[in-house]
């Protein structure tokens, strides 16, 4: 479903600034496939991310999404085929907008806009039950504008825009950094959900070693723009925490990084 | 004195209706896209060249009023690519518009900066001479615009737009084109700009190079009064249509107020220094309420006598 071939990405070249954000990444996802990326701080997992998205064009390499090779398309063209969860609450969805109105702006992702109305009677009642399997109390504030609502409900309704028509790959940004520790797990438990019930082909940057490895089938870690582990199957169930760090020491030959919030158990 | 306000007050009516006009375009770029666009201070002007010119070769008011807007669609267009295909800051892609409307005007006025056009000699759509009617015929237009926009924002393009206002990052994601709308934004903004300035044109019989000059503040001044008046009356979520009514509203209040101004014989070259000071108090406002609420000084004189 996703094929990213030898990522190779270099932010302000021949300046002082120069950044080597990615190395000659590859990853190939089946469809169904969902899978954790870990690593330290400047690994590249939001980078690889944002390459996928087409948020800036890639050095070298090739991505192909579904058979399509979107390698030269801009973000915007690229979004039919993606949806997306960002780390800020704020970035997914349009806080001066009604919930309704940001549903059915996910809704025509890929599709031409034209002068049919934004929002249908019979799409809010869609959004009605789509709202309501969520479970915080969303379902009866259709109207109301987004900026109203917390962090964990802003994230969850730009997850369910993600997936409001199945996307070919959904990718999320360390998207429940910014959240409480309850409201988190929530937001990680509805979007397994959603990735289980759509069967979706799916990528979840996150910090927490232990949510890595509880979900999703696939985990890989990276480490100076490259994924240095790749495991998956019978091998991921059986992983632990202990496993990672150790694995880490000996693909990289370094300690891991010092980050404190990848150590939290 | 209250005599003359009376007699003349349909006549300052319409012309703050005009303005009102002028800043529900305004309010496109301004509020929806975000982008503060000085364009406008040329298209303004632009628009009521254009309808002069027509009308003088003698055309009728009709054409007039559709070339004008055409003409500050083009205005509109050319900041939309100065802006994103260029990559100039919004504000001084406006600025360069509005520069070079300057000579593009006089091109198109014969390098005169003061076309008359008297509602003696030529068919207009409206006129101070007749203020009644064209009282009536601008709350129309008015009222007629408002419902077009109420619809188009409402569609799935309106919403697009929206989002890129609120939220490019988001909208891109959504596959939305932001260049795109962000040009078709400032293509109908300007449009509706100049369309007020050909409205403005023949109703004072005469279109200025110079009428535009202020045109981006006083239009900010209407949608802020608006709003704020807005807020006062219903407080909650308010229909955008009806927003829209009162940013108009918003252009014929500060009509008004210029209007007493220039009746109590205060020197008019003072105008443009009422203007500058009535947008700096309502934007200074809010922001000092919300300051007045949560303040360092506060902080430090509450927080020590709650432990006292």
């Amino acid at each position: 479903m996703l094929s990213a071939n030898n990522l190779k990405k270099t932010f302000n070249p021949g300046t002082i600034n120069e950044k080597v954000a990615l190395a000659g990444a590859s990853l190939y996802l089946e469809e169904g496939e969902f899978c954790t990326v870990i690593g330290g701080n400047g690994a590249g997992k939001s980078t690889f991310l944002n390459a996928v998205a087409g948020v800036w064009p890639v050095d070298r390499g090739t991505i192909t999404i579904d058979g399509v090779d979107v390698t030269g398309l801009p973000e915007h063209k690229r979004a039919k085929y993606l949806g997306r969860v960002f780390q800020d609450p704020m970035t997914g969805t349009a806080a001066n907008m009604q919930i309704d109105e940001n549903m059915a702006l996910a809704a025509r992702r890929g599709k031409i806009r034209g002068l049919k109305w934004g929002v249908t009677s019979s799409e809010r009642e869609k959004y009605h039950e789509m709202l309501k399997q969520l479970d915080l109390g969303l379902e009866d504030r259709l109207t109301a504008k987004v900026g109203l609502l917390s962090g964990g409900q802003r994230q969850a309704l730009t997850l369910l825009m993600a997936t409001i028509q199945k996307p070919k790959v959904l990718l999320l940004d360390e998207h429940t950094a910014a959240l409480d520790p309850k409201t988190a797990s929530k937001v990680l438990e509805i979007t397994d959900m959603l990735i289980k019930e759509n069967n979706l082909t799916a990528m979840m940057v996150t910090h927490n070693m232990r949510d890595a490895i509880k979900y999703g089938n696939r985990l890989i870690m990276m480490n100076e723009g490259r994924v240095i582990l790749n495991i998956s199957g019978e091998e991921k169930k059986q992983l632990s925490i202990e496993d990672l760090l150790h694995k880490f020491e000996e693909v990289s030959g370094t300690e891991f990084t010092n980050d404190t919030e990848i150590l939290s158990k | 004195m209250i005599e003359t306000i009376i007699a003349g007050l349909p006549g300052t009516l319409a012309q703050g209706i005009i303005y009102g006009i002028m800043a529900l375009g305004v309010y496109i770029t301004f509020k929806l896209l975000n982008f503060a666009d000085l364009s406008v201070d040329g298209s303004f002007s632009t628009g009521g060249i254009v309808a002069a010119m027509v009308i003088l070769s003698g055309k009728s008011w009709v054409l007039a009023l559709v070339l004008a807007f055409i003409a500050g669609a083009a205005a509109g267009l050319i900041t939309g690519v100065l802006h994103t295909t260029f990559g100039i800051p919004d504000i001084l892609a406006g600025i360069l518009t509005q520069l070079a409307l300057y000579s593009i005007n006089l091109r198109i006025s014969n390098a005169q900066s003061s076309v008359p056009i008297s509602v003696d000699k030529y068919d207009l759509a409206v006129s101070l001479r007749y203020q009644n009617d064209a009282l009536i015929t601008v709350a129309i237009i008015a009222v007629a615009i408002i419902a077009v926009m109420y619809a188009f924002f409402g569609t799935e393009m309106g919403s697009a737009l929206r989002a890129t206002g609120t939220n490019p990052a988001m909208a891109k994601a959504q596959g939305i084109n932001i260049n795109i709308m962000k040009t078709i934004g400032l293509v109908i903004s300007n449009a509706l700009v100049a369309f007020a300035g050909a409205l403005y044109a023949q109703f004072n019989g005469q279109a200025n190079v110079n009428n535009g000059r202020g045109a981006i503040v006083i239009g900010l001044a209407a949608i802020i009064i608006g709003e704020v008046i807005c807020n006062v009356i219903f407080r909650k979520k308010i229909n955008f249509a009806i927003l829209l009514v009162f940013v108009v509203l918003g252009g014929v209040l500060y009509y008004i107020f210029m209007d007493l101004v220039l009746k109590l014989k205060l020197n008019t070259n003072d105008l443009k220094l009422f203007t500058a000071l009535i947008v700096a108090i309502f934007l200074a406002v809010p922001y000092l309420k919300g300051k007045a609420n949560s303040s360092f000084r506060k902080a430090a004189r509450e927080g020590g006598r709650r432990h006292a």
